[in-house]
């Protein structure tokens, strides 16, 4: 197959180039997926910190749940926002549907139940460690679950970057609702489906090299800082 | 920024004299802690000892609240146990559980209420007792195995507690790491915090001990001064015990 | 706890509101609603700036199937409805969504297949009979299969032929549900003939050795149509700036700007707007 060479030769063209489209696509796809992991560890975080702590009744199923939510199909997510955003729907007038707020939208529905359930997992293995300190402490439900999500934040990165992850590879859902608008709603993803419908497939390969490329800088630029810092914090 | 600990070191109220009454405490049909009665009262230092399994750790969680017994009730100062006087009692485990911080944070985080410089200060006096002031900086989880339980036992004091019970706080320790902690645990008793302490290391409880709660089988065998145990027990199974005969029953 | 919670719901709608920026702020746009064909072919990358520039008006197209295309419009989401499934644009002013049905421009659709040619239709000219060729040497076609325009072409020729596709589903008969563009790659990875609209066909980029078999019959005719979504039943339609597109599309500078697109210098669609229709 000739179209991997020239994948890689795409790739780099566009890269050295600094194609100002290529620009804009790679900026608004990491617009969209930081900024929707933001909004998921601002919901998922202290929610899987809660779940960790908490024993209730139902609290199995309820993790079942969760953990199936993590693996909810984007197209099934793009649907079910579509028809919330949509001007035939509940939340029509705030006229949401095809921007990149509506992509955000949806990567936080994505996002969300997976930091929710790889920090419930984490904030759960310590508190197990921490609960009879704190409890020793005077320190209440609310104070356990603000201590263990510091304490427990380099490990945390690591359920964020599994968010970031889904979020800036996923097409499902950001094509339905964003509809890949040049110049306004367009990803990697929805611009790599297009230009694979347009049959250039080494161009299309190319793009997918390129958001390789950064998804490995960012995972390197966290995995870094967290081993930095966390060398500090604890051993 | 660190989340603290949300309740106040002020003492909301005294927990002295702890007495626990009929306390009965079950595990897979075993009685742990079988009818025992107990008071913590002001001044000195208690050693609980006995052998493994005699039940010693459970009758500290049921001192301080941690567990509720089966049968039986405690009382802090004639009131239930409650989270609000809970500075007021300290615990240190055999295996400090220490916070991913640093050594001076773990301190602060148990100081609440006072501003922000004075609980600086106060955390930073309490390192500096403990003989850590060099290590403030450094993150409690890379000191040594001495050095962290001289923390856990610093943070426990820093709140200025009414009563500190230890579990045996020395066990995994080499003796000069075991004496500092021992120093440690004198000088809180000369500043007036009620000690009990829980250990299996008779020379230490010599040198520490103004009486002797001997516990075997989740009974209360023998609870006399210090003296006169080391001396004469009363009980069979505490002259065993000090004989250095395993009792398995 | 309680500084968490204050926290977090105006750091929510902050990153929303951040997140937003410059792209929704875009003052004077209109959203049309339209298929891939005119899309993948370039053609609206061509035509929109020179509308935009002389109106200041932005045009943001979401490509999708036609049949997508009418069920978002029905929604009211977009302005303008630009697909070529002329029944059912029918059907959609005719319930009261559209304003106004007008013909755009026109292609063809082709039949296209491998080299090797195993039904042997290279060079027919009549497409009921080639599509009997194909079905009888039970070579491999792929459908859409996605209720788009050209799937509904395709539906009606089949139909012609008295052949019963939905019962060879599965076998020789390959429905992709899948965009154009997606079906031609499906269709040159397993050497099925497709039925496709030449533009999409002209700008694919992925051929192999696959080349037009069938082409030149009346019944392979593509007529695009354009409409304006109805503002009595979405009151949110930007009526006087999709008006302007529409007209725009319709007068003398979109048509000549349709005509003189080019790729690879043959002309892709070919404008038949009603002056003064």
């Amino acid at each position: 197959m000739q179209d991997f060479g020239a994948a890689f030769g795409e790739a780099f063209a566009l890269l050295l180039g600094f194609d100002p489209a290529l620009m804009e696509i790679i900026g608004l796809s990491l617009r969209v997926s930081l900024t929707a992991v933001f909004i998921s560890a601002l919901i998922g975080l202290p929610l899987g910190a809660v779940l960790g702590v908490s024993r209730f009744r139902g609290r199995a199923l309820v993790l079942v749940l969760l953990n199936t939510l993590m693996g909810l199909p984007p197209v099934v997510v793009g649907l079910l926002v579509y028809l919330t955003l949509s001007n035939a729907g509940p939340l029509g007038p705030l006229a949401l549907l095809y921007t990149p707020t509506a992509m955000i939208i949806a990567q936080s529905i994505l996002v969300t139940p997976i930091v929710a359930a790889l920090a419930r997992q984490t904030i759960e293995d310590m508190h197990a460690e921490y609960d009879e300190q704190l409890r020793i402490l005077g320190v209440g439900r609310g104070g356990m679950v603000a201590t263990l999500l510091w304490d427990a934040r380099y490990s945390l990165l690591t359920a964020m970057l599994a968010g970031f992850g889904r979020a800036i590879a996923e097409v499902g859902a950001v094509l339905i609702v964003g509809g890949n608008i040049h110049h306004v709603t367009r990803v990697m993803t929805t611009a790599i489906a297009l230009e694979t419908s347009k049959g250039n497939l080494a161009l299309a390969l190319g793009l997918g090299v390129v958001l390789l490329l950064l998804a490995v800088v960012i995972n390197a630029a966290v995995m870094g800082l967290r081993a930095t810092a966390a060398r500090w914090a604890h051993a | 920024m660190p989340f603290d600990a949300p309740t106040p070191d002020r003492k909301d109220g005294q927990v002295l004299p702890i007495i626990g009454r009929g306390l009965v405490l079950e595990r897979a049909g075993r009685r742990i802690i079988d009818n025992v009665d107990l008071a913590i009262e002001s001044g000195g230092i208690s050693i609980i000892m006995g052998p493994n399994g005699a039940g010693k750790s459970v009758l500290l969680r049921l001192l301080t609240g941690l567990l509720n017994p089966d049968a039986g009730s405690v009382s802090w100062a004639g009131r239930r146990p409650d989270r609000t006087r809970a500075p007021s009692v300290g615990l240190v485990f055999q295996k400090p559980v220490l916070l991913r911080r640093s050594a001076l944070a773990n301190i602060r985080y148990v100081l609440r209420g006072a501003g922000r410089a004075e609980r600086r200060r106060r955390a930073e006096q309490a390192l500096a007792r403990a003989g850590l002031g060099h290590l403030a900086r450094s993150p409690a989880r890379m000191l040594s195995g001495g050095e962290q339980q001289r923390l856990a036992l610093a943070r426990a004091l820093a709140p200025d507690p009414d009563v500190l019970l230890l579990d045996e706080p020395c066990a995994n320790l080499d003796p000069a790491a075991a004496g500092a902690i021992e120093a440690l645990i004198r000088d809180a008793r000369d500043r007036g915090t009620r000690i009990v302490l829980v250990t299996h290391d008779v020379a230490q409880a010599r040198r520490l001990a103004d009486d002797v709660t001997f516990l075997h089988d989740g009974r209360i065998v023998e609870q006399t001064p210090a003296a006169s145990f080391f001396d004469k027990p009363s009980s069979s199974a505490g002259r065993a015990y000090l004989d250095g005969r395993l009792l398995i029953d | 706890m309680t500084c968490i919670r204050h926290l977090l719901l105006p750091a929510l709608a902050a990153a929303l509101v951040a997140a937003a920026g410059p792209a929704s702020a875009a003052e004077k746009f209109i959203t049309v609603q339209s298929t891939t064909s005119t899309q993948n072919s370039g053609l609206f990358d061509y035509l929109l700036p020179k509308f935009s520039a002389k109106t200041g008006i932005e045009v943001r197209v979401v490509a999708v199937g036609t049949g997508q295309a009418i069920k978002n419009a029905r929604n009211g989401d977009g302005d303008v409805l630009l697909v070529h499934a002329k029944a059912a644009e029918e059907k959609f002013v005719a319930e009261g969504f559209g304003v106004k049905r007008f013909d755009l421009m026109y292609n063809d659709f082709v039949i296209v297949g491998p080299a090797a040619d195993p039904a042997k239709v290279g060079g027919m000219t009549d497409a009921m009979a080639a599509l009997k060729k194909i079905a009888a040497a039970r070579a491999p076609f792929a459908s859409r299969g996605d209720d788009s325009g050209t799937h509904k072409k395709e539906i009606s020729l089949w139909k012609t032929t008295g052949i019963d596709v939905a019962a060879a589903s599965g076998t020789w008969y390959r429905e992709t549900g899948s965009g154009m563009g997606a079906t031609l790659n499906t269709g040159v990875g397993m050497g099925a003939y497709v039925l496709t609209d030449r533009a999409t066909w002209i700008a694919f980029k992925n051929k192999a050795d696959f080349r037009i078999q069938v082409e030149g019959d009346k019944k392979l005719f593509n007529q695009y149509g354009i409409i304006l979504v109805n503002r009595e039943r979405h009151k949110n339609v930007k009526a006087e700036w999709g008006q302007a597109f529409v007209d725009w599309m319709l007068g003398p500078d979109g048509q000549a700007a349709i005509a003189s697109y080019k790729v690879d210098g043959q002309q892709l669609f070919f404008p038949n707007a009603r002056p003064g229709s």
